[in-house]
């Protein structure tokens, strides 16, 4: 997908944007994607009635996200392509999302975990975002942002009902925090280093509050920005393509 | 001065078509009915997320998988609703939803159906929840307030869930053969299970007479089926599909679509609980259910230790 | 019907209302809300939930969904009080109103339903 984007245009066109403004923008909508892909699994599935509402509330902001970013693309690659030829008709070598996004949920601590973990990024990430210079992004971050701080309130919430419940919960959340710990330097690699260390505060004041311990285990796991994934994701998008793949060029 | 007995009280304020709010007196069996009704229809809210979530990570554009999620979380909405107006009555959520998972409280037998193929999402939109909508305007009138009002806002979403799964239906009917015949091959399926939710003719329907006369119910269910047959025959044949019954046919003289006879047989037994996916919906709400005690347990141990410090 | 389960021919039509519980159940919530500013608070339902944060939280979710409401109140179900007049008494009220009840009047057969 990247040659294509880099391609020559014919004469008279403007100039291609840069594709790695299109790359970034795609590494975004990525990431939400395919959380909400993950969250859509859990639809049914949750402790309580009102757990899978707030649930189907997160998931349809996440994959709200997803589509805006993917339509910007699009728009700015100028091409033809769609939010559906993005999302369904590149493969796990192209997407670069996140490794944590892809994680498979486990039980409900390791869940919150996850979200929390990406909540707090997302947060820095969107306020930063929702000045920049390119006013598509920005409008779409200032919404994300806001969606961003609800979701926080959530995840941290149960992560702190959790880890401060009984002792099976905060078994089952420390675990999830041990378990997820590696694939959040990656997070902040290259420019998005900036947002470490407000994260990294939040995440203090989370643990404090629900008596989690920060993982003594330093290794980290990266590549998900590069198209170097973890085996879970090409069974999920194996789920999420399949139609399209099966019935290309057909409207649904 | 006429004294009257609360019985007589009790149904002059239904003839008079004024509601029965909770604390009002009320006959043993109408609150024995209620109950029944409004459980089973809370119950079949919940399990009727499943045959669609089914199909949330499959949906084959992210448009109609964002429909798709509010659609299914609505019908989690629909559930608190009805649990939230069955409380009033004085029975515990957690207890209907138990007495569910032990198989004692059954739950509508469309949801025993599998959702095989894109298609259905359409079908189940455009006849399920049409079927639903056709019976739920009756229940806003009904007598019972909390349960009235639960329904009006219910009836207010599922216009949305209906008309959602007809365009789906649309656009595979105006799309390629193969999606055309996955629309057909899906209402072959969906047709005649769509009529059976009306229920029993009502020569064999037990206790309509007394829920008639209560004001649970309203019109009965061969009124209401002919109506719900009579206003889909014309939305098929928009779509160009195929309604699978040699015998419906247009009756001039009554004014309605004449159709054939349901297989009771089959309706039968998936009552009793021998439908395609009767032991796989309970079991998948009892896996949910277990798997989240611990998380429930953890919230309510973590609100006691907070209240503990806050009065220390 | 719809909805509802018909009872089977060899089934008894009342269902079972109580059976034990293996744990605890969350509290249960009274939500009101506001629907526009100049309106008051109104009662729409009610939800479980272990805590006054999730409550809240959870009545936004659940009937908030579709921008119902610009403001939303929760109350433990069981700080609500109320004044319930006396059933017996009551019905001496209504006794006295008769008037008030349809029944009251009779109405010619011939002039049909009213
Ligand atoms: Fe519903
Ligand atoms: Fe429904
Ligand atoms: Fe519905």
């Amino acid at each position: 997908m990247t040659n294509e984007i880099a391609s020559t245009a014919p004469q008279g066109t403007p100039a291609p944007e840069p594709p790695d403004r299109i790359m970034t923008l795609l590494a975004y909508a990525d990431d939400n994607m395919v959380l909400a892909q993950r969250l859509g699994e859990l639809i049914s599935n949750a402790p309580e009635l009102e757990i899978d509402i707030a649930l189907g509330n997160i998931t349809l902001d996440h994959l709200g996200v997803a589509r805006a970013l993917y339509t910007h693309a699009a728009n700015t690659e100028g091409e033809g392509r769609t939010e559906d030829d993005l999302a369904m008709f590149r493969t796990e070598r192209d997407y670069t999302n996140l490794l944590l996004v892809e994680q498979p949920s486990g039980d409900f601590a390791h869940t919150m975990v996850r979200q929390l973990f990406f909540d707090a990024y997302q947060m820095e990430l969107w306020k930063d975002l929702s000045v920049s210079i390119d006013p598509t992004l920005g409008g779409i971050a200032a919404k994300a942002f806001k969606e961003a701080t609800y979701h926080m309130r959530f995840s941290s919430g149960w992560v702190l009902r959790l880890g401060d419940g009984t002792e099976e919960s905060h078994r089952r959340t420390q675990d999830g925090v041990d378990a997820l710990w590696q694939y959040t330097s990656e997070m902040f690699e290259g420019e998005a280093g900036k947002y470490r260390s407000a994260w990294t505060t939040a995440m203090e004041t989370a643990f404090v509050e629900a008596n989690l311990e920060f993982p003594s285990d330093p290794y980290q796991r990266t590549g998900g920005r590069g198209g170097f994934h973890t085996e879970h994701l090409g069974f999920l998008l194996s789920e999420m393509q399949w139609m399209q793949r099966s019935y290309p060029g057909l409207v649904w | 001065m006429v004294v009257m007995s609360p019985e007589e009280q009790f149904q002059a304020i239904i003839d008079a078509e004024d509601k029965i709010e909770p604390p009002d007196w009320m006959p043993d069996g109408y609150r024995k009915t209620l109950i029944r009704q409004i459980a089973q229809h809370a119950h079949s809210e919940v399990i009727g997320m499943q045959p669609e979530a089914n199909w949330i990570t499959r949906a084959p554009t992210l448009y109609r998988k964002a429909i798709l999620i509010a659609k299914v979380q609505d019908e989690a909405g629909h559930g608190l609703y009805l649990y939230s107006a069955a409380e009033t009555l004085g029975v515990k959520r957690d207890e209907m939803q138990e007495l569910l998972h032990q198989g004692k409280h059954k739950y509508s037998s469309i949801f025993n159906y599998p959702t095989l193929s894109w298609a259905d999402m359409g079908t189940i939109g455009w006849l399920v929840d049409g079927a639903a909508i056709t019976n739920q305007v009756m229940l806003t009138r009904g007598s019972y307030g909390p349960y009235a009002r639960a329904m009006v806002r219910i009836c207010k979403e599922e216009s949305f869930h209906q008309r959602q799964g007809y365009e789906v239906l649309i656009r595979l009917c105006q799309g390629s053969p193969e999606q055309k015949a996955m629309a057909q091959d899906s209402i072959n399926r969906w047709w005649w299970p769509a009529l059976m939710m009306f229920g029993p003719h009502d020569s064999d329907s037990t206790h309509t007479e007394q829920s008639m006369k209560w004001k649970i119910k309203r019109v009965t269910n061969d009124d209401l089926r002919q109506q719900f047959v009579d206003m889909t025959v014309r939305q098929a044949d928009y779509l160009g599909l195929e309604l699978p019954d040699p015998d419906l046919r247009w009756n001039e003289e009554r004014g309605h679509y004449d159709f054939g006879d349901i297989d009771w047989e089959e309706f039968w037994h998936v009552v009793k609980g021998n439908g395609p996916m009767n032991r796989e919906r309970v079991a998948h709400k009892v896996k949910a259910w277990k798997d989240g005690a611990w998380v429930r347990e953890a919230a309510t141990a973590h609100a006691k230790k907070r209240e503990a410090r806050s009065a220390a | 019907m719809t909805y509802e389960v018909p009872v089977a021919p060899g089934e008894k039509a009342e269902i079972e209302e109580t059976t034990e519980l293996s744990g605890e159940s969350w509290p249960m919530w009274e939500v009101f809300v506001r629907a526009h500013r100049g309106i008051s608070h109104v009662h729409i339902g009610s939800l479980h939930a272990p805590d006054v944060e999730t409550a809240l939280e959870n009545a936004r979710d659940v009937y908030t969904r579709r921008g119902e409401g610009v403001s939303v109140w929760v109350v433990p179900s069981t700080e609500v009080h109320a004044f319930e007049p006396d059933a017996a008494a009551d019905y001496v009220e209504a006794n006295e109103k008769v008037y008030r009840l349809a029944t009251t009047y009779e109405i010619p057969e011939e002039v049909g339903q009213m």
